[in-house]
């Protein structure tokens, strides 16, 4: 039994299921040489024009630009860049009305040609010399893209790991009117080829199938005699048939495969290039120069000469109708593309673009608008003709009905829009519009679903971390804590501030109690002092009794310090007692000012406690023969507090001094409190500070709250 | 006699069949809700809120236990259409006056920001970048148009802005585009 290989080159071709047989109407055109158009006077040069991305912008406006010379910059794989058709200057980089369905704005590079039509340097490539790298990297930079339709960029398509058994150029050409890959065959065969040499070194492949419709004879006969004695060119003429041009019908037509449905031709071993792209890259390696024009069919009875004309890249489409004599009608419709797959255009300045094939200008009578879609009465002629062997009745149905994932069961992606269905239809059911619809709208449902999925992961993301920094927050908290409660532990300081909290507490109680005699709050005064001196004595022999802790070093060191503070706290003591009395003896108007001195003094004594607890302080830090590094934390951290509670005590004073208007005893008593620790204390350490200035702190607000009685 | 071995035979059918029902209870236990993954897959996970619940994932929990499908904007008809279909009950109209969706997304007005952060700590999905006293912007990509961001912002420098159609975007219209056969 003979291999597929085999039959190939018997020259067997196949059969794909449907399709259909409009009259062609390529007789208008195909008989006449592509025209050479005069340089338009404004280029329109979308940015993008492929399949894929834009690249980066090169030139500012105002630039002038040779021919040839890059627009953009290819800067990722899916980028392919524009060329500038002309030599001229850069007038604008702005939206410009795109050459698609939706007619939506897209950026665009206006040039004004300058008419010199001047080259940059070129640098043809020898491709027997270069090595496949090269030669790929010269068809991205060239901006070729593939010139069938689709415009997927041809440096991705040509670049395959994977073995190549068939390279099938596409030189089928199918829908009505278009003649464009027909008169560039007829008269530029030679360069076609060596093009398909090009792509064959870079894909060798077991054998080329160029396929092409029987009735372009003139066409297939110049490929033939270009081609010669190479070996494994196979030219196959197929049955003229719509849609044969179409990738998955071609290849069923020449190699009896099928795509499967969401693969690749690559993936059955086989690339198919548009006759065209192979000229394309034929010029861009031997002759350097990129895609900046194409020849397009422009057709249609309202033009005096229908004819083929090479257009360069950008030339709007009102300029080529134009040049062809234009006469348009009432309602003139204009089509680019042909009239299967085609679209209409609103605003006739669209550029021609890469994907430019034909562009239509049709009369009323010769190609006519919609006429009223009505009922489908389920016929069945569609699946009839349906080359992808779909079921359009059904696909119409659930179409209608925005029933996705029924759609996806009938296969709605693998129709190839090519409009047979629509044109068999005898209710004329513009069938292809309902699917492009569903298809837009099953992209948009996919996005969507991408989208939400996206977002629920940085929501999810952004909850985990809300979580997290609260549990680092609540973690460093209560590390903060236990280094407290670790550092109060060891200084020994928690227990006995509690209790000498306590004391003031139960102290100041008491004191609420009793009136503002003079005589009583002196004798609970000295009571004070001979408690706390007892306190102090007791508290001496305790430590002196302690030899290993922790205050040994302090108190070899201190005695003097101590014996200093404690000197001048008595001294101020004195003093102020002196004062007091002098203001007992006085009459009123001096006593605003010695209550005023009053408390001034105490101010200062509680500044000098702060000062000497600072100094203690620091006088224990420098104790750098300590054991304990704990001990200098607790250390300094008592003296913090002894000059915290301090400042706090100052504070109060000060508050007290600025409303001493009405008092006369009290004001002695809010300097006596202050005074009091300061005189009692022989001074060991910061710890007695402390415990001093939160005992003045509570009786300062005990006597602020007496004092409205 | 025949009866009492009837009983019997049933008996111990049933009991056989109660130990396997009962150890596949255990052996094959569910552990989450699936019904509620199942909604949570189906809501739009714009986490605006505008059902009432602090985000999709809650609303889907309430939707599980009996609430309303009828409660989010962003998803509109089709997301109570497949709603309904999951929940076997009756498509309703969306609820309240708010608009159906039209993508929006936020957009700050460069200039006006302060630099506040406040917009930043409202979006649930992390679509605002900047830094406190630095201008910030909206990621447009990203961002679900919940207009949580707008409320917060102290200078209302915010605009929900729809977004701009595009080619990749566009969907076929169908009175747009001409379609006749040819008559030969």
């Amino acid at each position: 039994m003979p291999t597929l290989f085999q039959h190939i080159q018997a020259g067997k071709v196949w059969d794909f299921h449907g399709g259909i047989h409009p009259p062609s109407r390529k007789e208008r055109t195909n008989q006449k040489p592509v025209a050479l158009l005069d340089i338009p006077d404004r280029l329109y040069i979308p940015l993008r024009q492929h399949i894929g991305v834009a690249g980066k912008v090169l030139v500012k406006v105002g630039d002038r630009v040779l021919k040839g010379q890059a627009l953009t910059q290819a800067d990722n794989a899916m980028a392919v860049p524009v060329h500038a058709p002309t030599s001229g200057i850069v007038q604008a980089i702005e939206l410009h009305t795109s050459a698609h369905p939706s007619s939506l704005a897209e950026p665009a590079l206006v040039l004004a040609p300058d008419g010199m039509d001047e080259w940059r340097p070129r640098k043809p490539l020898d491709p027997e010399q270069v090595d496949a790298y090269t030669l790929l990297e010269r068809i991205q930079e060239s901006g070729i893209s593939g010139m069938g339709g689709a415009g997927f960029p041809t440096h991705i398509k040509v670049n395959v790991k994977q073995p190549v058994d068939y390279l099938i150029i596409n030189a089928v050409e199918c829908e009505p009117y278009i003649t464009a890959d027909d008169l560039l065959m007829q008269e530029r065969a030679s360069d076609i080829i060596a093009g398909i040499e090009i792509l064959v070194k870079l894909l060798s492949p077991k054998a080329v199938l160029i396929g092409i419709e029987d009735d372009k004879p003139i066409a297939a006969a110049s490929l033939k005699a270009a081609i010669g004695q190479r070996t494994n060119y196979f030219v196959r003429e197929v049955p003229t048939k719509y849609p044969s041009g179409g990738e998955k019908q071609l290849i069923q037509l020449l190699t009896n495969k099928e795509v499967p449905a969401g693969r690749r031709p690559l993936d059955i071993g086989i690339v198919m290039q548009n006759v065209g792209t192979a000229f394309a890259i034929a010029q861009a390696v031997l002759d350097d120069i990129p895609l900046i024009h194409r020849v397009v069919t422009v057709a249609g009875e309202t033009l005096a000469q229908q004819q083929n004309v090479l257009a360069l890249i950008g030339t709007p489409i009102s300029d080529l109708l134009n040049a062809c004599g234009f006469q348009p009608e009432p309602q003139q419709r204009i089509i680019v593309g042909g009239p299967m797959m085609g679209f209409a255009i609103a605003d006739w300045s669209v550029p021609v673009v890469k994907t430019t094939n034909c562009i239509l200008a049709p009369t009323e009578n010769e190609l006519g608008a919609a006429s009223e879609e009505m009922d489908c009465i389920r016929c069945g002629a569609c699946a009839d003709a349906c080359p992808a062997s779909l079921l359009p009745q059904q696909l119409l149905w659930y179409s209608k009905a925005k029933d996705q994932d029924k759609l996806a069961e009938y296969n709605l992606s693998d129709c190839i829009e090519c409009g047979a269905c629509a044109y068999v239809c005898p209710s004329e059911i513009p069938l292809v519009h309902y699917y492009r619809v569903a298809k837009a709208e099953i992209r948009e449902t996919q996005r969507e679903a991408l989208k939400a999925e996206q977002a629920k992961a940085r929501f999810d993301a952004r909850t985990e971390r809300l979580e997290r920094e609260k549990q680092e927050r609540l973690e460093r908290n209560q590390q903060l804590a236990a280094q407290r409660v670790a550092q109060q532990q060891a200084s020994g300081l928690a227990s006995q501030t509690a209790a000498a909290v306590q004391q003031a507490l139960e102290r100041t109680q008491q004191q609420t109690a009793p009136a503002l005699d003079k005589e009583q709050i002196i004798a609970e005064r000295e009571r004070k002092k001979a408690e706390a001196l007892a306190y102090q004595q007791q508290k001496q022999q305790t430590q002196t009794a302690e030899p290993a802790s922790v205050q040994t070093s302090e108190q070899t060191e201190d005695p003097r310090k101590a014996a200093i503070a404690a000197a001048l706290a008595r001294a101020k003591a004195k003093k102020q007692a002196e004062a007091q009395s002098e203001v007992a003896a006085e009459s009123a108007p001096a006593e605003t000012a010695a209550s005023d001195a009053d408390a001034k003094k105490a101010a200062v004594a509680a500044a000098i406690a702060r000062a000497k607890a600072k100094k203690l302080a620091e006088a224990q830090s420098e104790e750098a023969a300590e054991p304990a590094p704990a001990e200098t934390a607790a250390s300094d951290a008592d003296a913090k507090k002894a000059a915290v509670a301090a400042a706090i005590a100052r504070a109060k004073a000060k508050k007290l001094a600025e409303q001493p208007q009405a008092e006369t005893a009290p004001a002695s008593e809010v300097a006596e409190p202050v005074a009091v620790p300061t005189e009692s204390t022989p001074e060991q350490d910061a710890k007695k500070v402390a415990i001093a200035a939160a005992i003045a702190r509570a009786k300062a607000k005990k006597q602020q709250n007496s004092e409205p009685l | 006699m025949s009866i009492i071995t009837a009983l019997w035979a049933l008996g111990i059918l049933a009991l056989i069949f109660g130990a396997v029902l009962g150890y596949a209870a255990i052996r094959f236990k569910v552990d989450a809700d699936p019904l509620v993954e199942q909604i949570d897959e189906i809501l739009p996970q714009t986490q605006c809120g505008q059902c009432g619940y602090p985000g999709c994932r809650p609303y889907a929990e309430a939707i599980a236990n009996g609430d309303d499908i009828n409660k989010c904007p962003p998803g509109g008809d089709a997301t109570i259409k497949k709603l309904a279909d999951l929940m076997g009950v009756e498509a309703k109209p969306l609820d309240a006056a708010q608009t159906p969706a039209v993508k929006r997304v936020a957009f700050i007005r460069e200039d006006e920001c302060i630099g506040c952060t406040k917009c930043i700590q409202a979006c649930p999905v992390d679509a605002i970048v900047g830094a406190s006293k630095q201008m910030h912007t909206v990621i447009v990509d990203e961002c679900t148009g919940c207009d949580l961001c707008v409320e917060p912002c102290p200078v209302d420098c915010i605009d929900m802005v729809p977004l701009a159609s595009s080619i990749e975007r566009w969907k076929w219209d169908l009175n747009a585009i001409p379609v006749k056969v040819l008559e030969s």
